[in-house]
């Protein structure tokens, strides 16, 4: 990292804030289209019985699709933000390095349960970003699910997703 | 004085030995809360919510209220001894509370801080004490459209004190609205917005949107700056807290107008953080000493820690009364009453008392005990700061998981707080306001409802709000609010008609 050239690289704009800002505001109008899409599907005029189901979020929608659009115009005047950088290379990598675990931590408590995995998220975690010794992580990521499970299963009563190596347990 | 004898019932209440047990605990985790980066006021509250659905009403909301309370007094140990806010409200007391701490004064700043968040918060509760059962009794005799009315102004109050774009605001509110409105439609039974998904017919639930928003996003934006915790070291015995509190009288003026500004953010919702940076502008404003703020004055801490504590309490006025939070973590409170089966609102003045009075009295108690405890444990919680981040972070993430798996035991629920956590982090970074989002996502079938109410009671016509002069001048204020920035604009041009609009950067 010291070599200057390859810093600068590092330090190279992902994306600017102005792309993000333009991306928000499409996305904002397209639920805006959905919500008033559902509400027409729905009705959103007066049955007999009162207004009907898709009266209120009609107007929902409405206000959204205006504040997108109004954002979207105040964004497209202002093209300074296409100069700053919404996250730069470095940062997102920072970034993925969380979310990217995280989505497959969330995956494996599908298959494994939420205490494995939890083991092997925090293990995985202290190892890869944290260069912790064994030890410490072994300590860290037994102790916090094990606490977690004392608290849950044994003093509250609240079941938490359990795999097949609770199963051997009993649990 | 009626007041005052339901205060002490209240006291009865809330000073048997559990509840001051759970008012210990509440303390200790919300300051732990307030401490850590990524867990916060209402994403802490929002975890632990589960966890007391079979505890009683009363001991369940003392000790997630004390959590409240910690929460706001741990967030000054980060700003002044990291310069990191642990909460959105501390920014302002990072100005001048960490030069003070670089300078040597951590510990002065620290029980400049504690202080001032505590005379704050005490004199919101004895706001609470005396206007909350007012407002009650005046709201008993709302109907849909003045309902309807107080929640449009707490809208509309968002997107005029509000300090980022309008549009911003209003954008980030009504996805909350169109969010809460998926699922089923109570009225009529139709399904709206689910697109013959399963999985969409619970709906979203708003302390899903909370788990991921405040907690998921902090981690993506702590990450994403690298931090690295530096510290000051900070020592507090009792000659140092006396010194301070020597020195503290001569600020009384701005402590009160932080309590103030506060109490007025807290009970229209403008929330603490707005508060506190409102509170320290107008303190370095009207201070002899304002040309020092920023460089470690006193005075510095005291204004926006005032000002916060005071927002953050006076928040609930609101929520008891009216069921309208002022605030992301009043609304998650709301959401627990809700839980145990208490209906917010005027009524519940009339049919908990007990209840009501045992949560103002805990009020008092729980300030006095976080005072005591947060002065004389500071070392501990920054001790737990110098953990490094790399495993606080994955175990926070397990709890953040954990807690919004066990709000409906739903699995999906985690998927959908992954997907919430990277709109937290977008939205933080573009400036789009979270706790409108929140808000609305908490009262949008309550709005809806009284909004259909007066709809029904009016045959269609929006003249039923201005058809008598409460529901009118609730309107007419709701539109005051919501245009304010601009008539504050014209205001302060018709009184400096030749000056040009300069004003001093806060």
């Amino acid at each position: 990292m010291n070599d200057p050239e390859q810093q600068q690289q590092n330090d190279r704009s992902v994306v600017s804030v102005r792309t993000v800002e333009i991306l928000v505001a499409v996305v904002f109008l397209f639920i805006a289209g959905v919500v008033i899409y559902d509400s027409t599907r729905i009705g959103f005029g007066w049955a007999s019985d009162g207004p009907q189901a898709g009266y209120f979020p009609f107007y929902i929608g409405v206000l959204i699709a205006i504040a997108s659009i109004a954002n979207l115009v105040q964004v497209i005047f202002s093209p300074d933000l296409g100069r700053k950088a919404f996250v730069r290379r470095e940062q997102f990598r920072s970034v993925l390095a969380v979310l990217i675990p995280m989505a497959i931590y969330i995956a494996a408590i599908y298959v494994v349960g939420i205490y494995v995995a939890s083991v092997l998220f925090i293990a995985v975690f202290m190892r890869w970003l944290g260069r912790f010794g064994w030890t410490k992580i072994a300590l860290v990521g037994l102790l916090v699910p094990f606490g977690l499970f004392l608290m849950f299963e044994v003093w509250f009563l609240v079941p938490l997703p359990k795999g097949p190596l609770e199963a051997l347990f009993g649990f | 004085m009626d007041e005052i004898n339901s205060l002490m019932q209240g006291f009865g209440v809330a000073l048997t030995l559990p509840n001051i047990g759970f008012m210990f605990v509440g303390i200790l985790l919300g300051i732990l809360i307030g401490v850590l980066p990524g867990l916060g006021g209402a994403n802490g509250v929002a975890i632990l919510l589960p966890l007391t659905f079979s505890m009683s009403p009363t001991s369940a909301i003392i000790m997630l209220s004390c959590i409240y309370w910690g929460a706001l007094f741990g967030g000054a140990i980060t700003s002044i001894l990291f310069n990191i806010p642990g909460e959105p409200w501390s920014v302002a007391t990072t100005f001048d509370g960490y030069p003070l701490a670089q300078k040597g004064r951590a510990g002065e700043a620290l029980t400049a801080a504690f202080s001032s968040s505590f005379v704050g918060a005490l004199i919101a509760v004895i706001v609470i004490t005396f206007l909350a059962p007012l407002v009650a009794k005046f709201a008993l005799e709302f109907g849909p459209p003045e309902f309807f009315a107080v929640q449009l102004l707490t809208f509309c109050s968002f997107v005029g004190l509000g300090r980022g774009s309008a549009f911003k605001t209003v954008a980030a509110m009504m996805l909350g609205f169109a969010l809460a409105a998926v699922g089923l439609d109570t009225v009529t039974g139709q399904l709206r917005m689910t697109f013959g998904t399963v999985e969409m017919l619970r709906g979203f639930d708003f302390l899903i949107a909370v788990i991921g928003l405040f907690g998921i996003g902090e981690i993506l934006l702590t990450m994403e700056e690298g931090l690295e915790f530096k510290g000051v070291h900070a020592k507090i015995d009792a000659r140092v807290v006396w010194h301070t509190w020597k020195q503290l009288p001569r600020y009384w003026l701005t402590a009160l107008r932080g309590t103030l500004i506060g109490c007025w953010m807290g009970i229209t919702p403008g929330g603490a953080t707005p508060a506190s940076f409102m509170s320290y502008g107008v303190a370095k404003r009207m201070s002899k000493d304002g040309a020092k703020f920023g460089t470690g004055e006193l005075e510095g801490v005291v204004a926006p820690e005032t000002a916060a504590h005071a927002a953050g309490t006076s928040a609930l006025l609101p929520m008891l009364t009216l069921g309208i939070p002022g605030s992301p973590t009043a609304a998650v409170l709301l959401g627990g009453l809700l839980i145990w089966g208490l209906q917010p609102g005027p009524l519940l003045f009339v049919e908990q008392k007990e209840f009501v009075w045992g949560l103002i009295a805990s009020m008092y108690l729980g300030n006095i005990v976080g005072l005591i405890i947060v002065l004389t444990t500071v070392p501990w919680w920054a001790a737990i700061l110098r953990i490094p981040f790399s495993i606080i972070a994955p175990v926070i993430v397990v709890i953040c998981c954990v807690g919004a798996y066990t709000v409906h035991n739903a699995l999906f629920d985690v998927v959908l707080m992954l997907g919430f956590g990277v709109v937290g982090y977008v939205f933080k970074k573009l400036d789009y306001p979270l706790a409108p989002l929140v808000l609305a996502l908490v009262l949008g079938d309550m709005a809806e409802a009284s909004f259909r109410q007066s709809m029904l009671l009016s045959q269609g016509s929006v003249t039923i709000f201005w058809s008598n002069g409460l529901v009118a001048s609730i309107c007419g204020l709701a539109m005051l609010m919501l245009f304010w920035p601009v008539i504050a604009k014209l205001l302060l041009r018709l009184r400096t008609p030749k000056l040009p609009a300069e004003r001093p950067v806060e």
